[in-house]
């Protein structure tokens, strides 16, 4: 029987098969499915600096207002005495999580301040997790700020929460950057402890009545994997980082081939929101069976044993699209025209 | 210690000694059922280990019913309330005296309706209680009423005879003070089990079964009335000991009487309540100048003891006044003045009085509706007694020339009080949080030091942009003087909205050398240049010191967007010199952190940034050596307004109310309408600009608009002749119109509230910007003079004729005059589209029957009134008559005008043979059923009138008087949620089920607004409101289902938010049939816990989730075989969480019990849907089958009505 296991973040993981952030893991009980279904570890959802700061200006505009009044009413609501935030909410739930699951639980921090990051990061070490996955999305909006100014954002982010956090870190980033391998080797020498490629992020959509824009987030498709396969075969073997791919991993192929490119772990999200927990059994049981088809021992043993530095056409995965997709047309070698 | 004020100390009391709390929202007594309803839902304890149950009751009628049978049952019971809602009290009150029951009601006292409503403090409440049964005992002050709700449980539990603690409604209730709290172990030492024990032991119980409440006869009822005396004489003592057992355990000593000051006076003054402080402040002035003076504070008025009450007057008194802050019109004295005079002319035929001679007694009235009452008004008092003939029944505090009652006080007069205390004032505005900051002051000066301190807020009458004024004392000594800051007092005043600049002389109030702070965006070294002439002198005269601040800016610089309160409060502590500066600091961020700690690690930085920088942007101005300002303050109603509105109506705006004489006042209550107009209140940062180019007419902005801030008018192209140059319009669109005719959109620039709603509801958009609308908002002050060129053109421009317009088109309807403008309303109000909507379509013959809550307020307090007339002089006549009983002072209304109508006709067929008969047949047989036909009739009527001046006969004359009768008149009975669904519900009932042709429009904010949100039966599952700080845990009634029951009422549930065409339509529909007709309009609150700018988009997601269905009942259609029943906005289309999730008053409940959160909003979203099915059944039946189950319950209720 294959050894499925893999390292990830230094944690020792039954398998490759990893939940993402999702709000699957707000469910306790949706959560215990994940692990009996084989999940191998849990990224929580985002603990969201934003929602925090969202909550804390909607309390003091709320505690404001209680003094809007007249002669006839000094406030209108009353003051709760407690009060269950976000950040509350989330370390409760990840103790939770920590309590009666047995996989580790990496922690996801989606942060907007230096200070937040650190704040929240901290709480999060304490309250137990296992690791800390950084899930960082900038739009570099601002036509002052040059490429390296929006490198070093990420950067300096790490570096200062490297010295108050000794979690491994993860770094959830978007696929918009220059260069993706310089920008891996210098969050490596910042900190990080790995890479999760790449971030799904809300799309400003445009509803053609109100001509307003609003944001939306569709599931992901397989088609979003190969995206991920690309970047994971460059990197795997040039970084010393664990790798994670997440967005578009639906199916045990678009996972054998991650993990074919270099992948410690791959990560589910939207393929589980379709199909539910159990979808995570059945891709585990026919990884076991491909491997043990194609007569792999390990998943280390086929880890990144087709990444660009192993590839049997290295160049394939630095063309350009559109010239791969037009070889792919051309007659095999030995076949005259 | 404890910062407290009056409200929160009884409440803290009767919380701690109650089982179960009967409570009723009424100003100003709110607090205390809110104080207890919110301790009870945390989980707090009585004294006895267990949780008191709160319940909110229909009315404080209901509420006094649950005591009564509460107490009945044996559980320590209490309920707080004040003026008519201690009047619908008094029937439960004789049962609950004549069953010798203990209980305490704690009463913030008021004044009650008469010529019109007032929510300020007197005794005309307590006072018609007296002859109840109940104790009386008064407080004077909140140490006061933390110790007397203490002894007024005790003695009643002793005594069996229940009490009524009564205290100063505002300036007692509302005052906060320095206090000493009471722990537990006084309270125990207070309340022996054996009362407890009886109180239990005597309760209604089947293991042993009494009667009561039985049915007396001639025979018996006067002996077993008298068989309570006894207790009724040992009651004083009974109080008398625990006031002892009190001053064992606290030093505090009382009694039934407490005399103060010269122990050989000879002129002493008698009185209970606040203005006893000031007397004892003037008393022990003017002793120590050696007056001969005394003052008797009366402490238990029930039951009256007037051994008591002689044994404490110095025997060397001579003279004395007795003040009652009552007034018993028609009585030759009021209560407390009768009693105590009886007491003496008893106590001299009784042979053994300790006076050489019966002292001469004068009454007066003094302090109505919480009137000034200083130390100068006091003097005032003793100097009378001074004179020869002293005159009795006087007034005192106003001008009363009239009926010659009134002294004349020096208002130069003070006493030494305050040489050692620091006394503050801040002008602010209601929304900037200055009054939450100065308690907070008050707290930390409370705290730190051993000072005593006391707080006092005075609140214009106004919703939007109200004032206020705070008035903050400290000082080493015990503060007694229970009246405001007077001119020439304040060692510190702060404006802190630069605004005031031009509307209040607040430099009146400050001392020499006294401190001024202002917050202005003028940079320090301009801002000498914004202020009057008048202030400058006033800054030079008085050596003011003079600082200022750019608050909004520092806030804005910190994050803190718009609150400036901590600024300005760090401001205050930062140059007032009333605590060491870093000490002072420390603790305003210590009590940041309190505040917000828990809730906001980052609300805590921007705080202390912000604290941090004003002290860098604080600064001082230079003074120049002579005033060059030519600012003057502008009067406060354009110099062109009637005599009546600048004498009266722009006194009071100027706040110069007080000085005002009696005989200015109309003596029925009666005043003259379309004052609102006249108060230009500058409110709006920004204003709506129109572009005329885009805009495609629709009307959609007057429509919205809450203060009637945007209107439209159709005229023709030739008046734009003299138009000023910036005035805009269009030609007109549309085949409805002549050719020619032009359209304009103007706004009201110094009335509008700077809301924005006209420019959200906007459906047009710029193609090529879509940032853009045909309305935007933009900047005010440099729009403000042009524009107010533009909207006095635009007044100048005439009515659209009436019957040419469309009523049933937006764009139409838009163009009738509404009579309902510029109301005090919140900015954003959801209420007052709806009411003036109602005065467009209808106002020109409308009577308004309006029950007291926000829209008797925004409807009628004055100084200025938002309902109006047009050109014609025709308007809605408006009346507010009471909170519960609306629906029948309408359904007089119109019983009053059928009758009179009914009668003129019958004049008209009697006097038909000498007059034109074609007139007096076109009469009777006219159809008013539009705008043409109303019109033709009052032409007729007109005709009439003429043609009956020529005819001497008494029927002429009745019918002179009556025929306008004969023009269509239209009853509007408008409220709220609090009167419709609650207090005034078995009246609404019986309006509707009486058939007469009505128009009720409830204006639901699904809370009780104007009192600060309390729950009522309207209020929705899960929602989070005062007396449900839990979240309601039951769902909203159903009131549009049980009207439709009757079936042959209108009924409409409308959200113009939503669907304003079908608003409209209900409106018409409403008026046109002729029954009852009830409309429930849903109507965003700022209670909601939205920003009102949203009001729109809150109505659309209310109705899109299903949680307001829209519908239409219209009777009309079953005589046609019809359903009447028609469903106006589809089945729910959005999770009933998109709903709720917007607005704080749900979704706070998620942050503070979210499991009870997700259990309400399940609940709530099976409701919504199951609600919307169960219509939509309702609205499929066939009413055409005979057999149906509507066409037979339809037949029934015809046959009994025909029965």
């Amino acid at each position: 029987m294959a050894d499925l296991t893999t390292e990830y973040l230094g944690l020792q993981l039954a398998n490759p098969l990893v939940p993402s952030a999702s709000p699957l893991s707000k469910d306790l009980d949706m959560a215990k499915q994940l692990e009996d279904a084989g999940a191998s570890a849990l990224v929580m959802y985002s603990l969201f600096e934003e929602k925090i700061d969202y909550e804390e200006e909607h309390m003091a505009r709320f505690l404001h207002e209680q003094a809007i009044g007249h002669s006839e009413a000094a406030s209108f609501h009353p003051v709760p005495d407690n009060y269950i935030s976000h950040q509350d909410e989330y370390l409760e739930q990840l103790h939770q999580l920590k309590t009666q699951l047995d996989i580790p639980v990496i922690a996801s921090l989606n942060g907007t301040s230096s200070s937040g990051w650190i704040h929240y990061g901290k709480e999060l070490q304490q309250a137990g997790a296992d690791a800390l996955e950084l899930n960082v999305y900038y739009v570099a909006a601002d036509p002052e700020e040059t490429s390296r100014d929006v490198e070093a954002r990420y950067i300096n982010l790490l570096k200062d929460l490297r010295q108050h956090v000794s979690l491994p870190i993860t770094m959830k980033l978007s696929s918009q950057f220059s260069s993706i391998l310089y920008m891996a080797q210098q969050l490596e020498a910042a900190g990080a402890n790995g890479l999760a490629l790449f971030n799904r992020f809300y799309q400003p959509d445009v509803d053609l009545e109100s001509l307003e824009v609003i944001p939306r987030l569709e599931l992901s498709s397989s088609m979003e994997s190969l995206l991920r396969i690309r970047w994971v075969a460059l990197l795997h073997g040039r970084v010393n980082l664990s790798l994670a791919v997440t967005g578009g991993f639906h199916t045990t192929e678009d996972i054998l081939k991650a993990l074919l490119a270099g992948a410690d772990v791959t990560h589910l999200c939207s393929a589980l929101l379709q199909h539910g927990p159990e979808h995570l059994g059945d891709i585990l049981a026919d990884l076991k069976a491909w491997l043990e088809e194609h007569e792999y021992d390990s998943i280390s043993q086929l880890k990144g044993s087709i990444s660009q530095q192993h590839a049997i056409d290295p160049a394939a995965f630095e063309r350009a699209n559109y010239v791969n997709v037009l070889d792919s047309f051309s007659h095999p070698r030995g076949v005259r025209r | 210690m404890l910062t407290i004020d009056g409200n929160e100390a009884a409440a803290t009391v009767a919380h701690k000694l109650n089982e179960v709390i009967a409570i009723y929202p009424i100003t100003p007594a709110s607090p205390m059922g809110e104080w207890a309803d919110e301790w009870s839902s945390r989980g707090q304890t009585n004294l006895w280990g267990t949780v008191p149950h709160v319940v909110e009751m229909q009315s404080e009628a209901g509420a006094a019913g649950a005591v009564h049978g509460a107490l009945q049952s044996g559980a320590l019971t209490t309920t707080f309330t004040a003026s008519q809602g201690l009047l619908l009290m008094i029937p439960n009150m004789y049962k609950i005296a004549g069953e010798l029951t203990p209980t305490v009601f704690h009463i913030a006292a008021r004044s009650l309706a008469c010529q019109a409503l007032s929510i300020f403090g007197d005794h005309s409440d307590v006072m018609t209680t007296r002859m109840t049964g109940f104790g009386m005992l008064c407080s004077n002050s909140p140490q006061e009423v933390m110790d007397f709700a203490l002894i007024a449980q005790a003695a009643s539990l002793e005594g069996k005879v229940p009490m009524l603690h009564f205290f100063d409604g505002f300036r007692t209730s509302h005052e906060v003070a320095k206090i000493a709290g009471l722990d537990d172990d006084i309270l125990r030492a207070m309340i022996k089990p054996e009362w407890l024990a009886a109180h239990r032991a005597n309760a209604m119980s089947p293991e042993h079964p009494v009667l009561r409440g039985s049915s007396q006869n001639p025979d018996v009822y006067f002996q077993a009335r008298e068989t309570v005396n006894p207790f009724y004489t040992r009651m004083p003592g009974i109080v008398q000991t625990s006031m002892d057992r009190f001053a064992e355990l606290t030093g505090r000593h009382y009694h039934l009487f407490d005399y103060v000051g010269n122990p050989d006076a000879e002129r002493v003054v008698i009185l209970m309540g606040s203005g006893a402080e000031a007397v004892e402040e003037t008393v022990d002035y003017l002793t120590r100048q050696g007056e001969n003076v005394g003052l008797l504070k009366v402490r238990l008025y029930r039951p009256f003891d007037p051994d008591s009450l002689l044994a404490a007057l110095p025997a060397s008194c001579r003279r004395i006044a007795v003040l009652d802050r009552t007034k018993e019109p028609g009585a030759d004295g009021e209560p407390l003045y009768k009693d105590v005079l009886a007491a003496l002319a008893q106590d001299h035929v009784s042979g053994n009085s300790r006076f050489k001679a019966m002292p001469t007694v004068i009454g007066g009235r003094y302090g109505l509706s919480s009137k000034e009452f200083t130390p100068a008004m006091i003097k005032a008092v003793f100097d009378e007694l001074a004179v020869e003939q002293p005159k009795n029944h006087f007034t005192i505090g106003i001008h009363d020339d009239l009926g010659q009652t009134s002294l004349a006080w020096d208002d130069m007069f003070r006493t030494d009080a305050h040489a050692e205390t620091f006394q503050a004032m801040f002008y602010g505005l209601g929304s900037d949080g200055t009054v939450s900051a100065n308690k907070n002051s008050i707290k930390i000066i409370g705290e730190s030091t051993d000072w005593h301190a006391q707080g006092y807020f005075v609140y214009d009458s106004k919703k939007s942009g109200a004032v206020t004024v705070s008035h903050l004392r400290f000082g080493p000594k015990p503060i007694h003087s229970s009246y405001l800051i007077g001119d020439n007092d304040a060692n510190f005043v702060a404006c802190h909205q630069p605004v005031f600049l031009e509307r209040y002389d607040m430099l009146d109030k400050a001392a020499d050398e006294a401190v001024f702070l202002l917050n202005s965006p003028a940079s320090p070294d301009k801002v000498w240049n914004t202020l009057t002439t008048k202030m400058q002198q006033q800054i030079l005269d008085k050596k003011i010191r003079f600082y200022t601040i750019d608050a909004y800016a520092v806030a804005a610089d910190t994050g803190m967007g718009s609150r400036i309160n901590t600024i300005m409060q760090t401001c205050f502590f930062a140059i007032s010199g009333i605590l060491p500066r870093d000490d002072a600091i420390t603790a305003i961020k210590k009590a940041v952190e309190k505040t917000y700690g828990k809730k906001g690690r980052k609300i805590v930085e921007l705080n202390f940034k912000a604290i941090d920088e004003t002290l860098a942007c604080l600064h001082e101005v230079k003074i120049p050596n002579k005033a060059s300002s030519d600012i003057q303050l502008p009067p406060p109603v354009p110099d062109s307004a009637p005599e009546f509105v600048q004498q009266v109506t722009g006194a009071i705006i100027a706040g110069r109310g007080d000085q005002i004489p009696v005989s200015f006042f109309p003596n029925n209550g009666g005043f003259p309408v379309g004052t609102a107009a006249y108060e230009k209140r500058n409110l709006a940062l920004e204003i709506p600009v129109l572009d005329p180019d885009l805009c495609t007419q629709c009307g959609k902005c007057p429509l919205v608009c809450p203060h009637a801030s945007i209107r439209s008018k159709i005229f023709p192209k030739s008046a734009l002749a003299n138009a000023p140059a910036t005035f805009k319009s269009a030609p007109m669109r549309g085949k409805d119109f002549p050719a020619g005719m032009h359209i304009t959109y103007q706004v009201a620039p110094e009335d509008c509230t700077g809301c924005g709603l006209c420019v959200d509801i906007c459906p047009i958009r710029d193609k090529t910007n879509a940032s853009r609308k045909a309305l935007n908002m933009a900047p005010q002050p440099p729009l403000r003079a042009q524009e107010r060129e533009n909207w006095e053109f635009f007044l100048t421009l005439p009515e659209y004729d009436r019957r040419e317009l469309k009523p049933t088109t937006i764009k139409g309807s838009m163009v009738f005059q509404p009579l309902f403008e510029f109301s005090g309303a919140c900015v954003g109000c959801g209420e007052t589209p709806y009411v003036k909507l109602a005065s467009q379509l209808f106002g020109d013959r409308m009577m308004v029957a309006n029950a007291t809550g926000c829209s008797s307020i925004y409807g009628g307090n004055l100084p200025t009134t938002p309902w109006t007339t047009n050109a014609e002089g025709r308007g809605p006549a408006w009346n507010n008559s009471l909170f519960e009983d609306n629906a029948e002072f309408g359904l007089g209304m119109r019983l009053a005008v059928d009758k009179q109508e009914e009668h003129a006709r019958e004049l008209l067929l009697e006097l038909r043979d000498q007059l034109d008969t074609n007139l007096v047949d076109a009469i009777i047989n006219a159809d008013q059923s539009d705008e043409a036909g109303i019109h033709e009739q009052r032409e007729r009527v007109a005709q009439l009138r003429k043609a009956l001046q020529n005819i001497a006969s008494p029927a002429a004359e009745s019918l002179l008087q009556l025929a306008e009768n004969l023009c269509k008149k239209s009853v509007w009975i408008m409220g709220g949620d609090g009167w419709a669904y609650d207090i005034g519900y078995g009246g609404l009932d019986h309006v509707l089920a009486s058939g007469h042709n009505v128009n009720i429009l409830v204006l639901d904010t699904e809370v009780y607004s104007n009192t600060g949100g309390q729950t009522s039966k309207a209020t929705p599952r899960g929602a989070v409101a005062k007396f449900s700080a839990g979240g309601k845990p039951t769902g909203k009634k159903d009131l549009a289902l049980l009207a439709m029951d009757y079936e042959n009422v209108y009924v409409a549930h409308i959200a113009y938010g939503a669907k304003d065409i079908q608003t409209l339509r209900a409106f018409l529909e409403a008026e046109a049939h002729d029954g009852p007709s009830l409309l429930i309009a849903y109507s965003p609150c700022i209670a909601h816990g939205v920003d009102l700018s949203n009001n729109h988009r809150q109505q659309d997601l209310a109705v899109k989730s299903g949680h307001w269905p829209l519908f239409r009942f219209d009777p009309k259609r079953i005589e046609k075989g019809e359903n009447p029943l028609h469903l106006d906005s589809p089945e729910p289309s959005i999770p009933y969480k998109e709903f709720i999730q917007t607005e704080t008053r749900f979704n706070m409940l998620f942050y503070s019990h979210p499991e009870d959160a997700e259990q309400f909003l399940q609940q709530a979203q099976e409701e919504v849907l199951h609600r919307y099915s169960y219509y939509r059944q309702l609205a499929e039946l066939d009413w055409d089958e005979d057999t149906s189950i509507a066409a037979t319950k339809a037949k029934t209720k015809q046959d009994k009505t025909e029965a």
